[in-house]
């Protein structure tokens, strides 16, 4: 099963990476407000079990994906 | 500099794919009067003599996720936090800093550079601690110049955090008023841990040891180490 793990820096965390990119889109001309850069992980997992498979990402997310901190995860599971 | 009497401690410098000032940590402290080996992070045990731990500063895994992320998963650092655990020295610098807050064994976390930059310069800190193995040697107050270079040393910590940390006197480096490089939070420059034997710090001390490198005041923060490395020898021995 493979599932996909998008990462977010929290509310309030200063992220400027996502501001530089805010800026660069206005210069582009983009009427655009706040924007924030997060990360992405596609993981493929060995087991076919949903429930399973969410357990297991989030362990993954607590240990090493996100750092919990400063970081918020969504998973999002294939459809089966 | 001053090298410290009595008998040689050893410091175990640990080396990641990445990481590239373990050699001048290495020199450095063995001009401080400590022997040192350096130590690749794939081993499952620090060697037997280990008075302290030194992590040095780099781009392990080519900071990959996080900087820091991946080192903390290397067989080695399991090694290190028992060390650690039991009471033993452990000096991250730099990268070393950013793997200790990733393994858990100091607060806070280190983020990209507020201004998005690489800094590279010569920095004021002020000791705040000097009660701790680390600043031993400097007085309380005292303003050192010590070089950083790093485009992740912004660290933060909620307020929560912050005040607790405050309280119980654990924030022992500050860059001086107007000093901040990276944005961190409270100019919060380095970290010690509840137990005090667990400090990390963004500025590179090994890079400030000898006049010809333009400050000698890094001696004083990894001549404390040395000092207090070797009292843990007599204590053992």
């Amino acid at each position: 099963m493979r599932a996909t793990v998008l990462v977010r820096p929290k509310p309030g965390i200063l992220d400027p990476q996502g501001q530089a990119v805010g800026n660069s889109l206005r210069h582009l001309g983009f009427e655009v407000g706040e924007a924030r850069v997060g990360k992405l992980v596609d993981v493929e997992l060995t087991t076919d079990d949903r429930d399973e498979a969410l357990a297991q990402l989030e362990q993954m997310c607590e240990q090493l994906l996100t750092n919990p901190l400063i970081e918020s995860y969504a998973i999002e599971l294939e459809r089966a | 500099m001053t090298e410290s009497a009595g008998p040689r401690p050893t410091i175990s410098v640990i080396v990641f794919p990445g990481s590239n000032d373990d050699r001048d940590a290495q020199l450095a402290l063995e001009r401080l009067g400590a022997a040192s080996s350096r130590v690749w992070h794939t081993e499952e045990a620090l060697p037997p003599e280990t008075g302290a731990v030194v992590l040095p500063g780099g781009f392990s895994y080519g900071d990959y996720l996080r900087c820091g992320a991946i080192a903390r998963c290397s067989p080695l650092m399991k090694a290190v936090a028992r060390f650690a655990a039991d009471g033993g020295l452990v000096l991250g610098i730099c990268n070393g800093f950013q793997i200790l807050t990733e393994a858990g064994l100091l607060p806070g976390t280190l983020r990209p550079n507020k201004s998005l930059s690489f800094v590279c310069r010569d920095v004021a800190l002020t000791v705040e601690h000097t009660e701790t193995p680390f600043t031993s040697r400097c007085t309380a107050g005292q303003e050192l110049t010590v070089p950083v270079k790093h485009g992740d040393g912004c660290w933060f910590a909620d307020d929560e955090l912050l005040s607790e940390l405050d309280e119980n006197g654990q924030l022992i480096l500050r860059y001086a008023a107007g000093a901040n490089p990276n944005g961190a939070v409270a100019d919060v420059a380095g970290v010690l841990n509840a137990h005090g034997n667990v400090f990390g710090l963004m500025p590179h001390p090994e890079h400030a040891v000898d006049p010809l490198l333009g400050s000698t005041d890094g001696a004083l923060i990894l001549g404390s180490l040395v000092d207090a490395a070797r009292l843990s020898l007599a204590v053992t021995v």
